[in-house]
């Protein structure tokens, strides 16, 4: 066994050092070191995004990466999304249209549909499939998932002048 | 009917908000102090003898805690559960841990328990085995021949068991056919592919005994199972299933993994977690469908179908899993589909392959059926150069014929087939699109368009109850506890809905407890679409029993005769003095005070007296490129009959998952083994399941014909989608190729297999014209 590594990474806003086989899965990092078990496995093959969260911005498959190779990045998980009792947007649509059923892909589908949305404020509904091809979801024929990216996206895009004048 | 406010309603689920902040518990999130990891060395043959077994090294490793072969099992827990009420039926010993031969690539024959899970893996990659390869069958036509490689030598012919049916003059009818139409069929292995895979805590003290988290769809059933397995008493057996990340039928089973942990957690008095990785799933969790079969209809010129034989050979696998041997009858009993055909001969005869087990995935049976009999009537109707939708009308039986009896002895509780077609086609615009088709072919494009029309068997019924319990306690919270343990549909919402309105009180104050044998009397569990239209109403029944008790307490608390007390706009009042009214709520709370009773409690158990036969009609459309196989998917159209809905939501929400099932065995999803039995569609990167770009919008819409058999008129909706959705996906694709001379294609219809059907059409109209 090779010897222990140590890392710092910032999880959901807050710093901590670890130290970590430089085999260990960033995803079991997160599940059983810190105690994050939102993140999912679905199929150790970066195929079914179970397993997604933000690292320093980038949508990443959390089973594919070394905890080691994250070393001083910031993480954020399904658990750093909203902001106390307030859910973020997109888990408010998600919850809303009926976007999950069984709930095991849903925080990776949140996170991708969250980079999608911070790239791309309005996309249409085939860029919205397409951001979210690389989650699988087995419940719920997708169309659910697609409609509360949509919605999330309106509520999210900064109002009209107009309508701040009304305000 | 009670008259609805939730009932009916769009009401927004209370599963959702921990599983959409990722604090819901699925059984891998579950921590015990203590806690130790297994991990499963597989067998890589699909079939060989084991010589020795070498696992000093393994034992050997630092952080390795034990580790255990069948061998040394073999006496301490039986063999794994089937059901067995066929007597033909073959029951080989199927053992948690392989003794000394291998019969499928995956078989569990090694266990190592370690501090942690790298380390258990670890230890695994230290046994050694010393196996002998035998010769594999893998193809089930060929296992029932002479020369195949015998399974299990007590049964050289390798077949697990027969089931037939011959019922109306079917040799007669062929006398009198003016056609007869033949088509063979193959249904292939499908993966369930839960998202979360399987996984086992298992957890002993002496105190509180054995308690058991695992990924399943039926833990009462599980508990029963372990119990005999250990040879424990069952009060000394406590089986949670937490969240569970999906199951389509492959969680509805007793798994080698689940008395396997048990005995570890026995035998090593600490907690023992494995959790299934995706590789082990797509080998050792039960496949679907797998069924190969010959079909031949004797039809009339006008396309009446006088009678149907049917012979198939069902692909079980090595051994049987829990369900395996009642699946393939269920094909046979559907095999009519929703068409009145007054004779019908079925043969099934199901073989031993050196593979996975076949067993219960969403449907179960009824899509095969639904599968020969759609693309069936397609093949009369071109054969007899008319409509597909004439043919179907044609063999309708008529509302006014319900209760109907199927030649297979089934009796369908209730339907409007020709209301749910003519629906469908007028929604989708059938006669333009015929048109469109048509000018499309001027122009050598391929249009296709694809007619489902289906009934399902739902609600599983005589033999199959479910258990409720209401409780309204004094403080005015209302506990529901239902034995359905539901993964995904949603009845702690749907439960919530039924027993509000029927109690009259706040939804928020109804909260719905299942999933574990220590807080649920009994059960069954969520499977064939049974959790509401069973599960839902023993809940209703409790609750109204419920009533009946508050109507007794509320007599004693208003000092009026039971009988002058009803029960009207959520309160109970004195006849005639509606302004002295109470509430459900201030009568537990008021019988507490009074010391009448603690607690407005009841349960019951139901079981319904015949099954559900759900219905619909799916059209697909689709245009193919000749040059790459491509489909696009241009149009895709649901209507569904599952009687009265609870929750549209949920509804749809189910339809749509299942229509991209039923889709994806159309078009990509396959279990393939080689020849020698190598699993080589092993992991996602090879196994295709559906994804987001892949699907199309659907456009759903329903009919509602309650179901007599139960007082809510529910029938179930959870197969409905993959049932009606692969026939019209498949029927589309071949009417687009049509013009090709292709008149059937198996499944699934990848762009090679399509382009491979061009590219031979095109070579063959070249060779003409040379």
């Amino acid at each position: 066994m090779a010897t222990k590594k140590p890392i710092t990474l910032s999880i959901n806003g807050s710093e901590k050092s670890y130290e970590v086989e430089p085999r260990l899965l960033l995803v079991h990092l997160l599940r059983d070191v810190a105690g994050l078990t939102g993140t999912h496995i679905g199929c150790d093959t970066s195929i079914c995004g179970a397993c997604t969260v933000m690292l320093n911005g980038n949508a990443v498959k959390s089973c594919t990466v070394l905890a080691v190779q994250a070393d001083g990045g910031e993480v954020l998980t399904i658990e750093g999304l909203a902001r106390g009792v307030k859910l973020h947007p997109i888990q408010e649509a998600f919850w809303e249209c009926h976007g999950l059923q069984c709930g095991f892909c849903t925080p990776g589908m949140i996170l991708s549909a969250h980079q999608l949305l911070q790239r791309n404020p309005k996309p249409t509904e085939t860029e919205i499939r397409h951001a979210i091809d690389g989650n699988l979801c087995r419940c719920t024929g997708y169309q659910h998932i697609v409609d509360a990216v949509q919605q999330a996206a309106k509520q999210m895009r900064p109002k009209t002048k107009s309508v701040r004048r009304k305000a | 009917m009670p008259v609805s406010k939730l009932v009916g309603a769009k009401v927004k689920r209370r599963e959702d908000p921990s599983l959409i902040r990722g604090v819901g518990e699925y059984v891998d999130d579950v921590k015990l102090p203590g806690i130790l990891h297994a991990a499963i060395l597989r067998s890589p043959h699909a079939h060989a003898k084991i010589n020795r077994i070498a696992v000093g090294a393994a034992r050997q490793l630092a952080g390795v805690v034990a580790v255990y072969t069948g061998a040394e099992l073999k006496n301490r827990i039986g063999t794994l559960p089937t059901t067995a009420d066929n007597p033909t039926l073959r029951i080989p010993d199927h053992r948690a841990l392989a003794v000394d031969k291998t019969c499928y690539v995956g078989e569990p024959v090694a266990a190592v328990v370690a501090e942690d899970r790298y380390t258990a893996r670890d230890g695994v990659d230290l046994i050694e085995v010393d196996y002998e390869p035998l010769p594999a069958v893998t193809d089930p036509e060929k296992a029932l021949t002479a020369a195949s490689p015998v399974i299990h030598a007590q049964w050289p012919d390798n077949l697990a068991f027969r089931w037939q049916q011959e019922r109306g003059n079917v040799a007669g009818a062929f006398k009198q056919a003016d056609k007869i139409v033949k088509q063979r069929l193959v249904h292939q292995r499908l993966a369930p592919i839960a998202m979360e895979t399987r996984g086992v805590l298992a957890n002993y003290s002496d105190t509180q005994g054995l308690c058991v988290w695992t990924s399943t769809q039926i833990p009462h059933l599980v508990k029963g199972h372990l119990a005999n397995l250990l040879k424990l008493p069952e009060t000394r057996v406590r089986v949670i299933a937490p969240e569970v990340g999906g199951g389509f039928g492959s969680k509805l089973n007793v798994y080698a993994e689940e008395p396997l942990l048990a005995f570890l957690a026995l035998e090593l008095k600490r907690p023992v977690k494995w959790i299934e990785e995706r590789r082990e799933n797509i080998q050792a969790t039960i496949h679907g469908r797998g069924q190969v079969g010959e079909v031949e209809a004797a039809v009339k010129k006008d396309g009446r179908v006088l009678a149907l034989r049917y012979n198939v050979i069902a692909d079980i696998g090595a051994y049987h899993q829990l369900f395996t041997p009642a699946i393939p009858p269920f094909t046979g009993l559907m095999l009519s589909g929703c068409y009145k055909i007054p004779a019908i001969g079925i043969a099934v005869r199901a073989a031993f392959t050196n593979k996975m087990s076949t067993d219960a995935y969403r449907g179960a049976g009824r899509p095969e059926a639904t599968y020969v009999i759609e693309r069936l009537m397609d093949r009369v109707a071109r054969e007899l150069k008319l409509d597909p939708v004439k043919v179907r009308q044609r063999n309708f039986p008529k509302p006014a014929e319900f209760p109907f009896k199927t030649a297979t002895g089934l009796v369908y509780d209730s339907g409007n087939y020709e209301l749910a077609l003519s629906k469908a086609l007028k929604l989708v615009g059938y006669d333009k699109l015929r048109a469109e088709q048509k000018r499309a072919r001027g122009k050598g494009r391929y249009l296709g368009i694809g007619v489902s029309t289906y009934v399902e068997i739902c609600a599983m019924g005589p033999g199959f109850w479910e258990y409720g319990k209401v409780d309204v306690k004094a403080d005015g919270k209302v506990k529901v506890y239902s034995g359905a343990s539901p993964h995904g549909q949603g009845q702690k919402t749907s439960f919530a809905q039924i027993v509000a309105d029927q109690l009259g009180v706040d939804f928020d104050d109804v909260e719905v407890l299942h999933g574990d044998t220590g807080t649920v009397a009994k059960g069954m569990g969520t499977f064939g679409s049974r959790a509401t239209a069973v599960g839902g109403i023993a809940i209703y029944h409790a609750a109204e029993e419920v009533k009946k008790k508050a109507q007794e307490l509320a007599a004693q608390l208003l000092e009026a005769a039971t009988e002058d007390v009803v029960f009207s706009d959520d309160k109970f009042i004195v006849k005639g003095v509606p302004r002295k009214g109470m509430t459900i709520q201030q009568i537990a709370r008021q019988a507490a005070a009074a010391n009448l009773a603690s607690e407005i409690s009841a349960d019951s158990t139901f079981e319904p007296s015949n099954f559900t036969f759900p219905f619909g009609t799916h059209i697909c459309v689709v245009e193919i490129e000749p040059e790459t196989g491509q489909i696009e998917i241009k149009k895709y159209l649901a209507v569904d009959d599952c009687g009265k809905v609870i929750n549209p939501l949920l509804a749809d929400g189910q339809v749509q998952g299942g229509i991209a099932q039923g889709l994806g065995q159309a078009l990509y999803e396959a279990v393939v083994y080689d020849d020698n039995g190598q699993l080589t569609t092993g992991s996602l990167m090879d196994y295709a399941v559906p994804r987001a770009a892949d699907l199309p919008r659907f456009q759903l819409a329903h009919t509602e014909t309650p179901t007599p058999v139960n007082p809510l008129g529910i029938k179930g909706i959870g197969e409905a989608g993959t049932i009606g959705s692969t026939p019209a996906v498949v029927s589309a694709v071949i009417d687009a190729l049509a013009p090709l001379g292709v008149s059937h294609l198996d499944m699934p219809l990848t762009p090679q297999k399509i382009w491979r059907a061009c590219q031979a059409s095109t070579a063959a109209k070249k060779r003409v014209r040379k």
